[in-house]
C-alpha cells in the first residue's frame, strides 16, 4: 500500500455507498421476524378484538374457542402477572386487553395461543362476547361537541399581543381546515417473537423502532426488571412511526405467552387486524383566524389544532405539541397564540407517524397563505416569501427559539429558478383560459423543520464498537434499521473515522443488551445522534491505539497520523489489522462505548418558551397538476424539490428519503382516505380499500436535487442534517397546486379550501362550490 | 370413463414437486412460507393486492411455457397442477452472481427496508423476460401490483430502464432449464384429473371442458376457482372453507378467444392480461379501463368469466359489456344456453345461474360503424383501484341528427351493473345536442341511487354519473378532453 495515499480516498464518507442489505433484498435473503427460524415448538398468537366502539363488556364466551383445534389457550387480562398496560406516555390509559370495557372498535381483548397461526387466527374468532352499548364519539367536531374530553395535557404557544394585533389588522380571515390520518402501511405489518429464557429472562425479537421501549414495557406486563428482558431488531420492513410504540403490544403478547407456557410465542397479526387495531397519522381540525395587511403580510394568527387521539394518550400530547412547533413552517408572525386539543375520541389511538403533527401543523399555515392570496389576487408564492422569516430580524418563533439558521430564502429562490416556476405559472394561467374541461395548477411550498426530540432526555444515543485482533470492526448502536439507510450511515462514520473500508465492519443487529436505554429510531435523529456516538466510540479507541502506537514504534503520540488502512507511526505504516493484533497482545482496550447527548437544547413546556431544536432542515418544492373538472380526477405532472441535508453523509440514501418521503405525503395529501362508519369501525383497512400511491402515481418529471451548498452551522456528524421527516412535507406543494387548478373555474377570486385527503371527490365538488360563488 | 391421478404435480424452482396430500385452502404463499420454509416471498397484505409475494407461474400454452407474474397470497396450490413456479430463491445470474434485474436494483438503490423488493424483482423480472427494454410506461403498468412504501418508486423505475444493461434474457442461465423443463410439464399435462381428498376436502382438477361440466353438474356444492382473485380473499380474510373445490385455470378451452366479422367470443378462463390485446384492436377505447383495472399479476389471474359469474355490483366488465350487447353461454353438463349479459345480474348477490351451471364464454357482437361508444372509469387512485364507478355508453346518431339508439350502463351505481334506462329514453328521439344532454342528466336520479361508501359518497357517484354523458357527449362532437398521464 502507497503509504502516501490521504485518507480520504478510502473514506467513504459523503459518498453515495449503497444500502448495506441491498443484495440481501433483492434476493429475499434479508431476515425478518417472520422469516427467522422459529425454535421448536413455537407457539403462535392472534389477538381478539372488539366489534364495538364503546360498551361495557358484559360477557366473553370462549367456550368455542377452547375447543377448537391446536388450540393451546387463551391470555386476557387476568393472565397478566404485571401491569396491563403498554401506555408510552405512563398514563395507564392503555390496557393491553380491554377489562370492563372497550373504546374503540378493533380494541384487542384477548388472545388465543395454539400450535399454529391458522389455528389461532380461527380460534380467535369463535369468541362471543357480549357488549352494552355506550355513547361513541368518533372524530374531533363530536368529540368537542361532547365536552371536548383530552387524553392528555394541552399546550399553548403565545408570542406578541394577538387581540391588539387581530385589532389592528385592515384585513381578517377566518376559516376550518379539515386534515385527514394516514396509515403507515409499512409493507411488513407488526410483528414479535418472545423465546423465554431460564429465570424470569425472555428474548424477544421485535419489529420496533423502540427496543428500549419494548424492553420496559415486557418488563412491566410480566412484571420483572429490564435486565431480564433482551430485545433485538435486526431490520423493520418499514416503520414511518407505526412501530415506535405500536409494536409494544405485541411484543408483550408474545411475551406473555412464551413464559407461561415456556415456549416460544409468535404474533402477527392480518393486515386488516394491523389496520384496525394499530395507531394512524392524527386527523386534525384547525380552527383560524388570521389578521394580515393589504401586501398580505401577516399580523397575528390565533389557532386552534382539534386532534382526532383515540382513546388513550400514546404519544398524542408531542404529536399535538408538535403540530404548534410548526403552525408558522417558514413564517414569521409578529403575534400568535395557537393552542392543541388532544381530543378523546371512540377510535384506535393516534401515534407518530413521519413527521409526528409537523405537518399537519404547516399545512394550516398553508391554507391561511393560500386564503391571503386569493383575497388579494395575488400570486401564493408572493405572499409566502412575503411572510418568511428574516435572517437578522423578524426570526423568533412562537416559541421563542430564534432561528438562526434561515436558509429559506436561498432555497426558494434557486428553486424557483431552476424549475422555471414564473414562466411555467403564466403558461398555465393562459393554458387554462382556453381549456374548458382540464386545468392545470403550479405551486411552490417551503419547509422548515425543527430537528430534535421535543422530550429533551430523548436527545441522547450510545453506540458499542469492537475492535477484534485481526482487525474487523462489529458495530452496534442504539438505532434501528427501517429502510432509511441508518446501519450503512453510521458505519460509513466508523469506516471513515478508523480509515478503514466498509467491508472492515460488521453491522449488527440492534440490541437492549448491547446499548442500553436506547431512544426511539425517530424525529429524523437516527444519524444525527448514532453516527455521533459510534464516532465517540471509535474516538476512544483510537486514542488507546494512538499511545499503543506510540509506545510500539517509539515515536511522539504527535507522530502517529491515521492514514487509509492504518496509521503512519513515525515514517513506519502499519496496517489496522496489524496494528490491532499487537494492540491486542500489548493488553490495549479494543472495545468502547460511545456516548452522545445534543447540546444547546432546553424546552419549558409549562411556559411555552425555550430552545427545542438543535437545528432546522429546510427545503422546497414545486408541484405542478392536471385536474378534470368532469370528474375531479387528476395526474401529478411534474414535482422540482430542492432540499437541505446539509452536508450529505450518503447523498444517494438521502435522495431516496427525499423521492420516498414526498410520495408517502402525496400519498397522506390525495389518495389516502381513512373512512370510519358510524358505529366507529374502519373501512378502509387494506390495500383494497385504502391507496397508497402506485409507481404510475410517481410524477413523470421528478427532479429531486439536494441544496449542495448547505453545511450544518451546529457541528452535527459530518455537518449533515436529518433527514427523514422533513420531505414528507414537501407533498404540500400538490395540495396548493390542485388548489390553484380548482380556483381557476372561479378565475382565482375564492380560495379554494381543499380538505385533505385531496381526493378526486373533493376536487369535483370544490369545483361545483366555486362554480357556485362559495368556498 | 376419465382416467384420475390422485397428485398435483408442478415444478418448483427446479425440483419436481408431487403432493397428494394438500387442502383446498392452502395457498402456494404458506406452503412456500411453511412447508417449503421459502421465505423470500413476503405476505404483505393476503389479498392480491400489495404484490410482496410474487412469484412468475409458468404455464404450457401453445406449446410454450408462458410466465406470468401472479400473487402467492391468493393462489391455490390445486391451481398449480401443471405450472413451473418460479420464487426469487431461483432467481440467479450468471456464476451465482445476482442476476442483471437484481443489480440493478442494488445498483440504483432500489431498495429500502427491502420488505417489499423480492416481489418487485420478481415482477421486474416477468417484464425483462418479454421486454428487456422497456419504456416508463411499459415498467409502471408492470408494477401496478406492487407496492412499496419506502422508495417513491423513482429508484426502481430507474432500475428497470436500466436493467437491460446488466443483461439480456439470450443470456440467462435460467432460459436453457426452462426449455428444459417444458417437457416435464408437458408429460404432467397426461390427460388424466386429478383428485384428492374428500367431500370438504376435495380437490378437482378437471381433465377437459367436458370432464368439468360433467363434474359440475355432479357437484354443484362445489366451488368453482378459476383465477381465485375473488375466492382468494374468501379464504384470506373471511377463512371460509371452500371444498370441495374444483380449480379449471389450467383449461385450454376456457382461454379460447374465437372472432368472425361480426362478433368476438371469449371463453370464461381468458385472463385480463390475455383479453386486452383482442379488446383493445375491436374496441379502442376499451384499452384505456382494462389497464386501470387491478394490477399486472391480478389482470394476469383474473378472468372475464370469473368477474361476471361472481355478479360484483362494482365489476369493470359488466358495464361495457352490456351496453355492447353482450351474450352470455352458461352450460350445465351438456345443455348450452344463452341470455343477455344484462339479465344474468338480478339482485345483489343473485344471478341467473342454476346449481350445476357455469358460465363458459362471453360473446360481444363487434360496435357497428357509425355507432359511437365510451367507457370511463373514477376511482379514488387512478391504478390499481376498485371503481368508484364505471360506466359505459353507446349511441347511435342517425343521419338527421337525433339519437337512434342509446344505452348505458354502470357499475357502482346499484346493487348490480344496470342500465340506465330513464337516461336513455331521455336521449333517444331528440337531437345529440347540450340542450339534450342538460336535460337528459336529470334522469340520472331515477335510475340510480348510489349509496355512500369508503370509495365514495352517494352525491360524487350522481354527479360524476352525469359529468360523464357529459365528456361522452363532448368527445363524441370533437370538444372533449380526456386527463392522460404522459411518461416518456
Amino acid at each position: 500500500m502507497n503509504k502516501l495515499e490521504p485518507a480520504i480516498t478510502l473514506a467513504s464518507l459523503h459518498k453515495d455507498v449503497r444500502h448495506d442489505s441491498g443484495p440481501k433484498h433483492v434476493t429475499g435473503t434479508a431476515e425478518y421476524i417472520d422469516d427467522m427460524v422459529e425454535p421448536a415448538g413455537t407457539m403462535h398468537a392472534y389477538l381478539g378484538l372488539s366489534t364495538n366502539a364503546h360498551a361495557e363488556i358484559i360477557n366473553i364466551d370462549f367456550s368455542a374457542t377452547k375447543a377448537a383445534p391446536g388450540v393451546i389457550g387463551v391470555l386476557t387480562g387476568d393472565d397478566i402477572p404485571g401491569e396491563n398496560d403498554v401506555s408510552p406516555s405512563h398514563k395507564h390509559d392503555e390496557p393491553i386487553f380491554a377489562s370492563g370495557k372497550v373504546q374503540f372498535w378493533g380494541q384487542p381483548l384477548f388472545a388465543v395461543i395454539a400450535e399454529t397461526r391458522d389455528q389461532a387466527r380461527r380460534a380467535a374468532h369463535l369468541v362471543k362476547v357480549t357488549y352494552k352499548d355506550l355513547p361513541v364519539s368518533l372524530d374531533v367536531r363530536a368529540a368537542q361537541a361532547a365536552g371536548g374530553a383530552l387524553v392528555t395535557e394541552p399546550l399553548k404557544l403565545e408570542r406578541g399581543d394577538v387581540a391588539a394585533g387581530m385589532a389592528a389588522a385592515p384585513r381578517r380571515v377566518k376559516g376550518s381546515m379539515a386534515i385527514g390520518g394516514q396509515d403507515h402501511f409499512y409493507l411488513e405489518g407488526q410483528i414479535s417473537m418472545a423465546v423465554p429464557g431460564e429465570d424470569e429472562d425472555v428474548t424477544v425479537f421485535a419489529s420496533t423502532q423502540h427496543p428500549s421501549e419494548v424492553q420496559l414495557m415486557v418488563a412491566q406486563v410480566l412484571g420483572i426488571r429490564h435486565h431480564a428482558v433482551t430485545v433485538n431488531v435486526r431490520r423493520m420492513g418499514g416503520g414511518f412511526g407505526g412501530k415506535e410504540t405500536q409494536s409494544n403490544l405485541f411484543a408483550a403478547v408474545a411475551a406473555l405467552a412464551a413464559k407461561k407456557w415456556n415456549r416460544a410465542c409468535k404474533l402477527r397479526p392480518d393486515r386488516d387486524d394491523d389496520m384496525t387495531a394499530t395507531g394512524k397519522r392524527h386527523d386534525f381540525v384547525v380552527d383560524y383566524d388570521v389578521g394580515y395587511d393589504d401586501t398580505g403580510k401577516i399580523v397575528a394568527v390565533d389557532a386552534v389544532y382539534g386532534a382526532r387521539a383515540g382513546f388513550s394518550s400514546d404519544l398524542s400530547g408531542p404529536v399535538t405539541d408538535r403540530a404548534l412547533f410548526h403552525a408558522e413552517n417558514a413564517y414569521w408572525y409578529p403575534a400568535v397564540r395557537v393552542r392543541s386539543e388532544p381530543l378523546y375520541t371512540n377510535t384506535v389511538s393516534n401515534t407518530a407517524f413521519r413527521g409526528f403533527g409537523g405537518p399537519q401543523g404547516m399545512l394550516a399555515a398553508e391554507r391561511w397563505i393560500e386564503d391571503i392570496a386569493y383575497d388579494l389576487g395575488k400570486d401564493p408564492l408572493e405572499i409566502r416569501k412575503a411572510n418568511f422569516y428574516g435572517t437578522d430580524t423578524n426570526n423568533v418563533t412562537p416559541y421563542h427559539q430564534t432561528v438562526a439558521d434561515n436558509i429559506v430564502h436561498r432555497v426558494v429562490d434557486e428553486l424557483e429558478t431552476s424549475s422555471d416556476y414564473q414562466a411555467r405559472r403564466a403558461a398555465i394561467v393562459k393554458y387554462n383560459a382556453g381549456s374548458p374541461i382540464l386545468k392545470k395548477g403550479i405551486a411552490l411550498t417551503p419547509v422548515k423543520f425543527g430537528i430534535s426530540f421535543t422530550a429533551t432526555w430523548y436527545n441522547q444515543a450510545g453506540a458499542l464498537v469492537h475492535v477484534y485482533k485481526d482487525g474487523s470492526i462489529h458495530l452496534s448502536h442504539g438505532g434501528t434499521e427501517m429502510g432509511q439507510g441508518l446501519y450503512v450511515k453510521v458505519a460509513q462514520v466508523l469506516a471513515d473515522a478508523f480509515g478503514v473500508g466498509l467491508d472492515v465492519i460488521k453491522i449488527m443487529g440492534t440490541s437492549t443488551g448491547k446499548v442500553p436505554n436506547t431512544s426511539a429510531t425517530a424525529a429524523s435523529s437516527g444519524s444525527d445522534l448514532n453516527g455521533m456516538a459510534a464516532w465517540d466510540a471509535a474516538r476512544q479507541i483510537k486514542e488507546r491505539l494512538v499511545v499503543h502506537a506510540a509506545q510500539l514504534y517509539q515515536c511522539s503520540e504527535a507522530a502517529v497520523q491515521w492514514v487509509a488502512g492504518g496509521i503512519q507511526a513515525g515514517d513506519k505504516f502499519v496496517p489496522f489489522a496489524e496494528l490491532a493484533a499487537s494492540a491486542y497482545l500489548n493488553r490495549v482496550q479494543l472495545s468502547a462505548a460511545g456516548f452522545y447527548q445534543v447540546p444547546q437544547i432546553h424546552w419549558d413546556r409549562a411556559t411555552g418558551r425555550g430552545h427545542p431544536f438543535y437545528y432546522f432542515a429546510y427545503g422546497a418544492a414545486v408541484s405542478e397538476v392536471t385536474i378534470d373538472t368532469l370528474s375531479g380526477e387528476y395526474t401529478v405532472d411534474r414535482v422540482d424539490i430542492l432540499h437541505d441535508v446539509g452536508r450529505s453523509l450518503n447523498p444517494a440514501i438521502d435522495i431516496g428519503q427525499i423521492e420516498g418521503g414526498f410520495i408517502q405525503g402525496m400519498g397522506w395529501l390525495t389518495t389516502e382516505e381513512l373512512v370510519w362508519d358510524d358505529k366507529g369501525q374502519l373501512r378502509t383497512k387494506a390495500p383494497s380499500t385504502y391507496k397508497i400511491p402506485l409507481a404510475s402515481d410517481v410524477p413523470p418529471v421528478f427532479n429531486v436535487k439536494l441544496a449542495e451548498w448547505s453545511v450544518n452551522k451546529e457541528p452535527t456528524i459530518g455537518r449533515s442534517k436529518a433527514v427523514g421527516e422533513p420531505p414528507l412535507m414537501l407533498a404540500m406543494s400538490v395540495v396548493e397546486a390542485l388548489s390553484m387548478a380548482v380556483a381557476s373555474v372561479a378565475d382565482y377570486t375564492i380560495a379554494p379550501r381543499l380538505d385533505t385527503p385531496v381526493t378526486p371527490e373533493r376536487v369535483l365538488m370544490a369545483c361545483e362550490r366555486l362554480k357556485g360563488g362559495r368556498q | 370413463m376419465t382416467a384420475v391421478s390422485g397428485a398435483i404435480r408442478f415444478i418448483l424452482n427446479g425440483e419436481e414437486i408431487s403432493l397428494t396430500d394438500i387442502r383446498p385452502e392452502t395457498t402456494l404463499l404458506d406452503w412456500l412460507r411453511l412447508e417449503q420454509r421459502l421465505r423470500g416471498s413476503k405476505e404483505g397484505c393476503a389479498e392480491g393486492d400489495c404484490g410482496a409475494c410474487t412469484v412468475l407461474v409458468g404455464r404450457l400454452m401453445d406449446d410454450e411455457i408462458i410466465y406470468d407474474s401472479v400473487t402467492a397470497c391468493i393462489r391455490f396450490m390445486g391451481s398449480l397442477h401443471g405450472t413451473h413456479v418460479v420464487t426469487i430463491e431461483h432467481l440467479r445470474g450468471e456464476n451465482g452472481n445476482l442476476h442483471p434485474v437484481q443489480q440493478a436494483m442494488v445498483d440504483h438503490h432500489g431498495s429500502q427496508c427491502g420488505f417489499c423488493t423480492p416481489g418487485f424483482v420478481i415482477s421486474l423480472y416477468g417484464l425483462w423476460m418479454r421486454n428487456p427494454d422497456p419504456s416508463q410506461g411499459a415498467i409502471e403498468k408492470a408494477l401496478q401490483g406492487n407496492l412499496c412504501r419506502c422508495t417513491g418508486y423513482a429508484p426502481i423505475i430507474r432500475a428497470g430502464k436500466a436493467m437491460s444493461s446488466y443483461g439480456l434474457p439470450q443470456g440467462d442461465p435460467l432460459l436453457a432449464e426452462r426449455i428444459a423443463l417444458k417437457d416435464k410439464i408437458k408429460a404432467i399435462h397426461d390427460g388424466r384429473r386429478v383428485e384428492l381428498g374428500e367431500d370438504a376436502e376435495r380437490i378437482i382438477v378437471p381433465a377437459s371442458l367436458d370432464d368439468f361440466a360433467a363434474l359440475y353438474e355432479a357437484n354443484p356444492e362445489a366451488t368453482i376457482v378459476n383465477g381465485s382473485t375473488d375466492v382468494g380473499l374468501w379464504v384470506t380474510k373471511f377463512m371460509r372453507p371452500i371444498g370441495p373445490v374444483i380449480f379449471i385455470n389450467h383449461l385450454q378451452e376456457l382461454k379460447a378467444i374465437a372472432d368472425n366479422a361480426s362478433e368476438v367470443r371469449f371463453y370464461a378462463g381468458v385472463s385480463y392480461s390475455e383479453a386486452l390485446p383482442v379488446l383493445a384492436e375491436n374496441f379502442p377505447d376499451m384499452a384505456e379501463l382494462w389497464n386501470r383495472i387491478a394490477g399486472e399479476q391480478i389482470r394476469n389471474m383474473g378472468t372475464l368469466g370469473g368477474n361476471i359469474a361472481n355478479g360484483s355490483p362494482i365489476g369493470d366488465t359488466p358495464p361495457p359489456f352490456i351496453v355492447l350487447g353482450a351474450r352470455l353461454t352458461l352450460r350445465r353438463g351438456s345443455h348450452r344456453r344463452e341470455i343477455k349479459l344484462e339479465d344474468y345480474f338480478v339482485a345483489y348477490g343473485k344471478q341467473d345461474r342454476q346449481p350445476g351451471e357455469f358460465v363458459e364464454s362471453v360473446t360481444l357482437p363487434l360496435l357497428p360503424t357509425g355507432e359511437k361508444f365510451a367507457v370511463y372509469k373514477i376511482s379514488k387512485r387512478r391504478e390499481e383501484d376498485i371503481s368508484a364507478l364505471c360506466g359505459a355508453f353507446r349511441v347511435f346518431v342517425n343521419d338527421g341528427g337525433t339519437v337512434g339508439m342509446a344505452r348505458i350502463a354502470f357499475g357502482g351505481m346499484a346493487a348490480t351493473p344496470k342500465r340506465a334506462k330513464a337516461v336513455e329514453a331521455a336521449l333517444v328521439g331528440r337531437p345529440w345536442t347540450q340542450e339534450t344532454i342538460d336535460a337528459a342528466v336529470a334522469a340520472f336520479a331515477e335510475d340510480y341511487q348510489p349509496i355512500s361508501d369508503m370509495r365514495a359518497s352517494a352525491d360524487y357517484r350522481l354527479l360524476s354519473a352525469q359529468n360523464l354523458l357529459k365528456r361522452f357527449f363532448l368527445e363524441t362532437t370533437g370538444h372533449g378532453q380526456r386527463l392522460r398521464r404522459e411518461v416518456a
